[in-house]
C-alpha cells in the first residue's frame, strides 16, 4: 500500500560484519565520546550559591498589587477565581467605609483574599482574568513549609507592600 | 633473621596497606569525579576543597549506619563474608614488585614484600579466593535473591577466570617464569609484554574487569533484578567492606596489569636516570612510574564503566566460554609455534 505521507522507511537487518561483531571498534568510539566530554562545560548550577535566571515569563507567586496612589487595586469581582481551574482561590467582599478610602481604590474591597498554594496549579489565569490588573504572578517560587494550613496565603503575604515601605 | 629485615619488611608491609587502602579510599571518590566529569557534571566538592574529604565523610556515614544482622541467617559466616572479602583483595599486594632494589647506606632493600618464585600463581590463587567473600556473604544472609546473586557472581568469576589463566600462559611460556620480580626485569628497555602479547593483554584485561565485577560486568551487583545483588543484606560498615574490597581489587589488578604488560616501574631512560638521581631515589622514581601506571588503569576501569552498558547474563557467559577462552587457547598456540621456530633458527 502507499504510505500517505512518504516518510515510510523501510529497514533492511543486515548480518553484523565480522568487524561489527568483534565489538572493539565501536568500544573504541564509544570510549572516545565520552573521553571528550571530560573537557566540556559542566553544566551544574551550584545551586545555594548560584541561582538559575528565571526566563521573563515565570510564573511565581501572586501578588496583588496598589495603584499609584499606594491604593489596593483588587474590587473583589472574583473573575480570578471564577477562572481558576484548581479552584485555588477564595475571597471575601467588604464595601469600603469612608475612613479607609485611602486604602481601597474602589467601595468595594476583599476583606480576606487567600490562594491555596498546594491548589493553585500557576496557569495565569487568574492574571489574564482579572479587569483591575491586581494580581500578577510574578513573585519568586513558593518556598516549601511542614503544614498544609501554612500553603494558604492571605492578604498578609499576598498584598505588595505599601508605596512608603517601598522606598 | 635479623632485626633489620624483619623492621624493612614491617614498614614495607605497613606503608603498602596503607597506601592501597588509601587508594581505595579516594578510589571512591575518583569514581564519583570522572563519572560527574565524563556527564558533564561536577560531583561531590562540598566537603572541604573540591570534596576531598568527601572519602572520609562516606567512612563516618557508614560507622555511624545501623548494624543490621538478619535473625535467619548464620550469624558467623555473615560476618565473615565482608571480612574475607576485604582479607584476599588485600593480601595480592604482597608479591607486586613495587621498585627496583633500593639502596640506603649499605643496606639494598628490595622494594617487593616477597618475591616468591610463583608469584603469579599466588595473585591467581588470592583472586580466585575473593569468590569466597562474595559466596559465603550471599549465603549467610539466608535471602534467596542474595543467594542467587552469589551464585552468579561466583560462576562469572570462575568462567573468567579460566580464560585469564589461559591468556596468562601465553606470556609465561615467552618470560619463562612465574617470579613477578623476574617478568618486571626482563621488560627493561621497552621491551615491554604489551607490544609482544597484545591479544593476551586484551584478553587479560577483559577477564580483570570481569574478575573485579567491574561494568560492564557489574552482574554481582544488579539494582534492578536480584535487589541489590549478593549483598542486599548487608548494611553499615559490613558493606563498606564489600564495597571497599571492590576498590581494592581494582587497584590490585591494575598493579598486576601494569607489572605484567606494561613494563612495571620501566620507564624509558631510566638507565641513565638511575644515574642521575642515584641509587637512593631512582627506585623511588620507579615506584611513582608505577603508580602512574596503575592510576591510568584505575581510570580506565571508570573510563569503561560510564561507556559500555552492562551485559546480559548469557551473553556474558558466551563472552567468556565461547569467546574468550578459544581465543586465549588459540594465542597459547600462536606463541608456542612463533617460540618454537625463534629457538629452531
Amino acid at each position: 500500500m502507499e504510505s500517505l505521507s512518504n516518510k515510510k522507511k523501510v529497514l533492511e537487518q543486515k548480518p553484523l560484519t565480522f568487524l561489527e561483531r568483534m565489538y572493539l571498534p565501536a568500544i573504541a568510539s564509544g570510549m572516545a565520546i565520552t573521553f571528550s566530554h571530560l573537557f566540556k562545560k559542566p553544566a551544574t548550577i551550584r545551586y545555594p550559591e548560584v541561582e538559575r535566571e528565571f526566563s521573563t515569563n515565570f510564573r511565581g507567586m501572586h501578588s496583588l498589587k496598589r495603584d499609584e496612589n499606594g491604593k489596593e487595586r483588587c474590587t473583589a469581582c472574583g473573575l480570578c477565581a471564577l477562572s481558576c481551574p484548581a479552584e485555588a482561590i477564595t475571597m471575601i467582599a467588604a464595601e469600603r467605609k469612608p475612613e479607609e478610602k485611602d486604602l481601597y481604590r474602589e467601595e468595594k474591597y476583599a476583606a480576606t483574599y487567600e490562594i491555596n498554594m498546594l491548589r493553585c496549579i500557576f496557569c495565569g489565569l487568574c492574571e489574564e482574568a482579572c479587569p483591575k490588573e491586581a494580581i500578577y504572578l510574578d513573585g519568586p517560587i513558593v518556598p516549601a513549609d511542614y503544614l498544609r494550613k501554612d500553603f494558604i496565603y492571605g492578604k498578609d503575604k499576598l498584598v505588595e507592600a505599601p508605596l512608603e515601605m517601598k522606598k | 633473621m635479623e632485626i633489620g629485615f624483619v623492621l624493612e619488611k614491617f614498614i614495607l608491609v605497613a606503608v603498602i596497606f596503607g597506601i592501597s587502602l588509601v587508594i581505595a579510599m579516594y578510589s571512591t571518590y575518583a569514581e564519583r569525579k570522572v563519572a560527574a566529569f565524563l556527564q558533564d557534571r561536577l560531583g561531590p566538592d562540598r566537603a572541604g576543597p573540591f570534596g576531598i574529604l568527601q572519602p572520609l565523610a562516606d567512612g563516618l556515614k557508614m560507622f555511624m549506619k545501623e548494624e543490621i544482622i538478619p535473625t535467619t541467617s548464620s550469624k558467623w559466616l555473615f560476618i565473615a563474608g565482608p571480612g574475607l572479602a576485604l582479607l584476599c583483595a588485600c593480601i595480592g599486594t604482597a608479591v607486586i614488585p613495587w621498585g627496583s632494589p633500593m639502596k640506603i647506606g649499605d643496606r639494598i632493600i628490595p622494594l617487593q614484600v616477597s618475591d616468591i618464585n610463583v608469584g603469579v600463581l599466588y595473585i591467581f590463587g588470592v583472586v580466585s579466593l575473593g569468590v569466597y567473600g562474595v559466596m559465603i556473604g550471599g549465603w549467610a544472609s539466608n535471602n534467596k535473591y542474595s543467594l542467587l546473586s552469589a551464585i552468579r557472581a561466583a560462576s562469572q568469576n570462575i568462567s573468567y577466570e579460566i580464560a585469564m589463566g589461559l591468556s596468562i600462559i601465553a606470556l609465561l611460556l615467552m618470560t619463562n617464569t612465574l617470579s613477578l620480580k623476574e617478568i618486571v626485569d626482563q621488560q627493561h628497555g621497552w621491551r615491554w609484554n604489551i607490544l609482544y602479547q597484545p591479544l593476551g593483554f586484551l584478553i587479560f584485561i577483559i577477564c580483570s574487569f570481569a574478575e573485579t565485577n567491574r561494568a560492564p560486568f557489574d552482574l554481582p551487583e544488579c539494582e534492578t533484578e536480584l535487589i541489590g545483588g549478593y549483598h542486599t543484606e548487608y548494611s553499615s560498615m559490613k558493606l563498606g567492606f564489600y564495597l571497599f574490597a571492590e576498590y581494592i581489587n581494582m587497584f590490585v589488578s591494575s598493579a598486576v596489569m601494569a607489572t605484567l604488560y606494561f613494563g612495571g616501574y620501566n620507564y624509558p631512560g631510566m638507565d641513565s636516570m638511575a644515574i642521575w638521581l642515584g641509587p637512593t631515589w631512582a627506585p623511588l622514581f620507579g615506584t611513582a612510574i608505577l603508580f602512574a601506571k596503575i592510576f591510568f588503569f584505575i581510570f580506565l576501569f571508570m573510563w569503561v564503566r560510564w561507556t559500555i552498558p552492562r551485559f546480559r547474563y548469557d551473553q556474558l557467559m558466551n563472552l567468556g566460554w565461547k569467546g574468550l577462552i578459544p581465543l586465549a587457547i588459540a594465542n597459547i598456540i600462536i606463541t608456542g609455534v612463533v617460540i618454537a621456530i625463534i629457538e629452531k633458527f
